[in-house]
């Protein structure tokens, strides 16, 4: 018996970037934005998406896959507001990954604009999975406090925008939105930032906005 | 807590590598872990002595090599090693940058038992 090193050099998440890249392929190619939020549970995620819903649509056709570890409370929120929506429920899972994701893909309409891919809520570990999206965009609500971006810092590194949530709530906590907003560029000086509040509507439309641009440039790319 | 299912692809990749080879068993990993990869060394070293038993490398050392965030700028070229999380160039100061090193986690080399033919 002898002993022999062998180099391998592999990545360890290098099945789900596959996945993942073949997702965010075919969805472009069909002219759909996949746009992944992350955050801390109760972040307000399903609230934006409840807004956006009212927002959006009937000019653009929007879908939502939910991602949970158990029940099926947040796709029904949204199917209420008459929006297609999918629950993943992860068993335990901490986080979604690509190939959940590619379990849903097939019945995925061809017609639509934005698919929303709603994370499990969490602001550790989804940041390391790619699902295939085309924007990802880290929530960061006042109650949360102003001090998570560098003690999270992934998943501010890996996003592309930063919605501040529950700006409705700044009157009544203390809330440094220039020092949050300044930590999450010292970590990802490319990051956009948007402060909004799904209550009274505050900066829902800049954010609107910054999707249709999104899904502009995407279906230019691939015309 | 992700570390768990990270580990569960390690040893997906070990252990068709192992196959390749003809070994049957792993006496040593070495992982790349960077510090922006979102894993936590000390977790994927206990999910890893969890994960191992009954295993192809259940007698497996494992060696955890931390990689610091390291930047390339895109206006001066200059190289930037990061030990805090203020991403700008050390030279120029610019925050035009591109990721070089340290935000992935790589199985990068691994010891195996061979019988001798």
């Amino acid at each position: 018996m002898k002993k022999k090193e062998v180099m391998v050099l592999e990545d360890l998440l290098g099945s789900n970037k596959k996945i993942a890249g073949d997702i965010r392929k075919k969805l472009s190619e069909k002219g759909i934005l996949a746009i992944n939020l992350l955050s801390s549970p109760g972040a307000g995620k399903t609230s934006l998406l409840e807004k956006l819903s009212e927002v959006l649509t009937p000019g653009y056709k929007m879908a939502v896959i939910e991602g949970d570890i158990e029940t099926e409370r947040d796709a029904e929120r949204i199917r209420a507001k008459g929006i297609q929506a999918w629950q993943i429920s992860t068993g335990g899972a901490c986080h979604l990954d690509a190939k959940m994701v590619g379990k849903v893909f097939s019945e995925i309409p061809t017609d639509l604009d934005f698919l929303f891919i709603e994370n499990v809520g969490n602001l550790v570990c989804p940041a390391s999975f790619d699902l295939g999206e085309s924007l990802r965009c880290v929530l960061l609500s006042i109650p949360e406090g102003d001090d998570k971006p560098k003690k999270y810092p992934k998943a501010f590194f890996t996003s592309d925008a930063l919605i501040i949530s529950k700006t409705d709530l700044l009157d009544k906590m203390p809330f440094n939105v220039n020092r949050a907003v300044q930590e999450s560029l010292d970590v990802n000086p490319k990051l956009k930032a948007f402060k909004i509040s799904s209550v009274d509507g505050t900066g829902i439309k800049e954010f609107v906005d910054y999707l249709v641009k999104n899904l502009n440039k995407l279906r230019r790319a691939n015309a | 807590m992700h570390e768990l299912s990270l580990i569960a692809n390690l040893f997906e990749i070990m252990e068709q590598k192992a196959k390749e080879k003809n070994s049957k068993k792993i006496t040593y990993v070495k992982l790349q872990v960077g510090v922006l990869s979102g894993a936590v060394p000390e977790l994927l070293e206990t999910a890893f002595n969890i994960y191992k038993k009954e295993t192809l490398a259940s007698e497996a050392d494992l060696e955890i090599e931390k990689v610091p965030l390291k930047l390339k700028c895109k206006d001066c070229g200059a190289l930037t090693i990061k030990d805090d999380l203020v991403l700008n160039c050390s030279s120029c100061g610019s925050t035009n940058l591109e990721t070089l090193e340290g935000t992935d986690l790589y199985l990068e080399k691994m010891e195996l038992e061979i019988e001798d033919s």
